[in-house]
């Protein structure tokens, strides 16, 4: 199976002479040392990842750590200073200017923090935006944007001006203006991090939601742990513009690349993001258990009843192989434990 | 022990230096003056520069027809200029009395509501009453035509200015030079060039507003949101659909606002160019104010505020308006209106209003005035006169030039570095060179006098203004109402008072200065943050405490700004008052049009009125750059 998007060893250095920085013992240096004897600023370090197709793949990490450049070096909005970047096995370093607007036109589109509405023109015709550039014509781009803002719930609204909408409802206008185009690939940066947590809420159900109906392959950047656990399939921790860790939500919970991610997930309740699998053990010989199996994938919280309720510990098992048992005693660290450091 | 006594006063020792120079330069000043002053000969009348000017001008009319320059150059510009000009005049005056009543309502309807109609309405129906159609029609046209050209040519510049880096790096000092220039000086180069006329005036005219259009629209292009641009890019927008779908509608308000400002700054410059023969309302204020006849003046005058008006009411309300928001409605109503124009231009209306002038009644007052306040005016005239005036007059005319230019210099150097001392020096040693030395030193003289009180009367209404909110909102129609006004009007209240005399020109350039300043001030005040105010209050600061400890000093940027917006228009005003008695450089460059002898000497005039601008401007801006907030 080939992956949808596909980045190695990508580099974007600010600054004076980017290129002397890359492939030399500069590259090594961090941040803040680079800067101080290049004036250079190395936004992102040798990124390499891969995105499946109808995934949806998560860039996480603190304000500053590069996500919005990663993001923006993929449809080249900053241009890149080295390495490959794939979108659909093509590589988009080598496309010329047309091609290049071709893959924006059609393949790739995104959602901007800041909505980047046009003020002038209608609900409608910021939808209608993408279409219209290509030269459609007036009357199916229009019927096309219409469908798009029902899709995300916003008809009636065609011909308000962006102004006259909440927050909200602005970056549903951007949502609807983005798939349009019917891209293959959506592109989020920080998309509702501009709105009021219950809107956010809100948005990232329809994020699910739309992800579900139309089955695009999605990129998503966000500060918010809470929003990566809910989204994504998988999730890339950026830190100062190199890539710590990549893994499924459980993966970065339960076993931490190092202190930064530790850092990250510390107040997750754990229980609802692990699964069995983090916390059995191995039976001990000759011992008794239930005769009714858990799946290793089931997370535990959805586990405490049966455990709690069981007298002797219950199996685990991984397909039709049993992989180790859980009781009680596992369970409860994994409620309470969240180990939340007093500083001193 | 040692390290630790010398280091505070190394440290101390910095600033008490900062200190120390200037005196040291006034010092330095007053005991060269001392020493080298002259005795104030006046300027010659036949100095090399003025010669040179002559043989320029002599060598101009000799291949007016046979130079290339002159055949394929500046004779087409001046052919097409007129061509606009004529086609621009058939277009208003085709429409005939009636017809272009209508159309101006009807425009004002449309692009900035019925209310502006309304004003629209009673304002080009009172240029018929007023007996000044044709003149008013003669205005608008020359306006008209330079506004046209200014947008032409102004808003792509802008743009570009504001697309590529070193366009835009290019035009600003170019830009800087042109927007202190005062208006006077364009014209003897214009005539030189384009003879008198209307060719000559437009394009005065043009190189007079342009820059304003220019500036204001790269701003608006500038402005456009990244974040908006980014997304239209992300979309896959080609550069050319950005500028034409995103940055310009996106900056339209903006550039609306330019082509407003275009439209006031043309319209108080044709006014001016009746001094080069350009038809128009200008016309009757210059052979009133050669006169002195102030009620003859005061209809013209009342003409042009109220095209001022009426123009700048309508750009205003149209860059309020949203692009793009026209329903089917507003494309209706302006349908309705374009047929209404055409029905009423086809009537039978003529301009045989009946006829409504104010010459007698002001005249009246002018005498009334001078009967009964003659005392006051007088003894304010002579006071500022004798007390300010005449004594720094005495001090700058006996100067030796080079001093002039040292202590310039050295000034210069002191608040903006060695550029602004270089620049400011060569424009005082360029100006000894034009042989106008006492011409220019008297204009000086006059200019900082008025600057003075304009500052000192701007700071205190300023601070006044900012410090108490009905005083605010009281004086903002007066200060929106001063700065719609072309600048020629200013003389006429002025001339009413105080007659021709030098004091003419100080009153004249105080009430055209100090609009600005009160501003200025009033926005500096006003824009130190409520939290710091808030923190000096807490400290238990009383408020003239607030004032002079935090408000003033955070201030100093808008102030210094205040000072150097205030001088630059000082400037430009007091040479207008050449023309009602301030003699001087603005004399010299009016005489330098009616008398052909005279014309070497009224060019040279005009480049000292230009080094003026530059050397006031480089002192008060190096002042603003170096020492302002950022
Ligand atoms: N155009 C630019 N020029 C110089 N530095 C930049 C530019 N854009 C971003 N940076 C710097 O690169 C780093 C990463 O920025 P960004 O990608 O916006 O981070 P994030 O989106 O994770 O907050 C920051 O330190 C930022 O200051
Ligand atoms: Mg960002």
């Amino acid at each position: 199976m080939t992956s949808t998007i596909t980045v190695e060893h990508l580099w974007k250095v600010f600054g004076p002479k980017p290129e002397r920085v890359v492939g030399t013992e500069l590259a090594a240096l961090p941040r803040a040392e680079l800067r101080a004897r290049t004036g250079c600023l190395a936004a992102v370090k040798d990124v390499s990842f891969a995105v499946e197709a109808g995934e949806v793949f998560v860039v996480m990490g603190l304000s500053g750590s590069g996500k919005s450049t990663l993001v923006r070096c993929l449809t080249r909005l900053i241009e890149p200073t080295s390495g490959e970047i794939g979108i659909d096995g093509e590589p988009v370093r080598e496309m010329n200017p047309r091609r290049l607007r071709e893959l924006r036109r059609h393949r790739v589109a995104m959602v901007f923090q800041h909505f980047g509405l046009l003020p002038h023109r209608s609900v409608l015709d910021n939808v209608a935006y993408g279409l219209e550039i290509q030269g459609v014509g007036r009357a199916e781009r229009h019927r096309r944007a219409g469908e798009m803002l029902a899709l995300v719930g916003l008809d009636g609204h065609e011909q308000q001006y962006p102004e006259q909408l909440s927050g909200g409802m602005q970056q549903r206008v951007g949502l609807a203006r983005a798939l349009a185009i019917d891209p293959a690939v959506l592109l989020f940066d920080e998309p509702f991090s501009a709105l009021d947590p219950l809107i956010r809420r809100d948005m990232q159900a329809e994020v699910r939601r739309l992800h579900a109906e139309v089955g695009k392959t999605l990129l998503f950047i966000t500060h918010d742990l809470a929003e990566a656990l809910t989204l994504g399939d998988r999730i890339a921790v950026l830190r100062d513009g190199e890539l710590v860790q990549v893994g499924t939500p459980e993966d970065l919970v339960g076993d931490p690349a190092d202190d930064y991610v530790a850092d990250f997930v510390r107040d997750v309740p754990r229980s609802d993001v692990l699964t069995l699998k983090w916390i059995m053990r191995d039976p001990a010989p000759g011992e008794t258990v239930e005769d009714q199996p858990l799946p290793a994938a089931t997370v535990i919280r959805d586990a405490i009843p049966r455990v709690l309720g069981a007298k002797l510990p219950i199996p685990v098992v991984d397909g039709d192989r049993r992989v180790g048992v859980v009781d009680a005693d596992q369970l409860l660290p994994a409620l309470i434990g969240h180990h939340r450091q007093v500083p001193v | 022990m040692t390290a630790t006594m010398t280091r505070p006063v190394l440290r101390a020792g910095a600033p008490r230096w900062g200190r120390v120079l200037p005196v040291l330069l006034v010092v330095a000043a007053v005991v060269g003056y001392l020493v080298f002053r002259t005795d104030a000969a006046a300027d010659s009348e036949d100095a090399a520069a003025f010669r040179f000017f002559t043989q320029v001008r002599d060598w101009v009319d000799a291949n007016r027809d046979t130079s290339p320059v002159f055949l394929y150059g500046v004779n087409y510009v001046r052919l097409g200029v007129r061509l606009l000009v004529d086609a621009v005049r058939s277009g208003l005056s085709g429409l005939g009395f009636a017809g272009l009543v209508a159309a101006v309502t009807a425009l004002a309807a449309v692009l900035a509501g019925w209310r502006t109609a309304l004003v629209a309405l009673g304002g080009f129906l009172a240029f018929g009453f007023l007996g000044l159609w044709t003149e008013s029609v003669d205005t608008l046209v020359l306006t008209v035509s330079a506004v046209l050209l200014a947008v032409l040519i102004g808003v792509p510049i802008g743009v570009l200015a504001a697309r590529v880096g070193w366009v835009g790096a290019a035009l600003r000092p170019v830009l800087d030079v042109m927007q202190i220039m005062p208006t006077f000086a364009y014209l003897a180069p214009m005539t030189l060039l384009f003879l008198i006329g209307e060719p000559a005036a437009v394009i005065a005219t043009l190189i007079y507003a342009v820059p304003a259009t220019i500036r204001i629209t790269e701003l608006g292009i500038r402005e456009v949101p990244v974040t908006t641009v980014e997304a239209a890019t992300a979309l896959g927008s080609t550069g050319r659909q950005l500028l034409t779908k995103v940055r310009l509608p996106l900056a339209r308000p903006t550039i609306v606002l330019a082509v407003n400002q275009t439209i006031m700054m043309a319209l108080s410059m044709v006014v001016i160019t009746a001094l080069i023969n350009a038809p128009g309302l200008g016309q009757n204020i210059v052979q009133a104010l050669e006169r002195v006849n102030v009620g003859a003046a005061f209809d013209a005058g009342l003409a042009i505020v109220v095209m001022a008006v009426v123009l700048d009411r309508i750009t205003a309300g149209a860059a309020r308006r949203r692009a793009g928001r026209w329903g089917r409605g507003r494309w209706a109503a302006a349908a309705a209106a374009l047929v209404a124009v055409v029905v009423v231009a086809l009537l039978p209306i003529g301009e045989d209003l009946p006829r409504v002038s104010f010459a007698a009644p002001v005249n009246d007052l002018t005498g009334w005035i001078e009967l009964h306040w003659y005392d006051a005016t007088e003894w304010l005239k002579n006071a500022v006169s004798a007390g300010l005036l005449d004594p720094l007059e005495t001090v700058l005319t006996t100067t030796p030039w080079w001093l002039f230019v040292l202590v310039v210099a050295a000034f210069g150097a002191l608040v903006g570095g060695w550029r602004t001392a270089g620049i400011a020096g060569l424009a005082a040693a360029g100006i000894a060179g034009l042989g106008l030395w006492q011409h220019a030193m008297q204009t000086l003289a006059t200019v900082l006098v008025t600057i003075v009180l304009t500052m000192a009367i701007g700071v205190l209404l300023g601070i006044w203004s900012a410090r108490h909110d009905w005083f605010a909102a009281g004086l903002r129609p007066v200060l929106d109402a001063a700065q719609t006004m072309p600048s020629f009007v200013y003389l006429l209240p002025a001339v009413a008072l105080f007659g021709a005399s030098r004091f003419t020109a100080v009153v004249a350039g105080f009430v055209y200065a100090f609009p600005p300043v009160v501003r200025l001030v009033d926005r500096g005040l006003r824009d130190v943050p409520a939290t710091v105010v808030e923190a000096a209050t807490a400290a238990g600061s009383t408020s003239w405490q607030l004032l002079w400890k935090v408000q003033l000093p955070m201030a100093r940027g808008g102030l210094l700004l205040a000072a150097n917006q205030g001088i630059v228009m000082v400037l430009a005003m007091v040479v207008l008052g050449g023309l009602v008695g301030a003699g001087a450089l603005g004399y010299d460059v009016v005489a330098g049009f009616s008398q052909r002898e005279d014309f070497g000497k009224g060019l040279a005039a005009g480049f000292a009125i230009v080094l003026l601008g530059i050397l006031l401007d480089r002192l008060t801006q190096g002042f603003h750059h170096a020492k302002g907030p950022r």
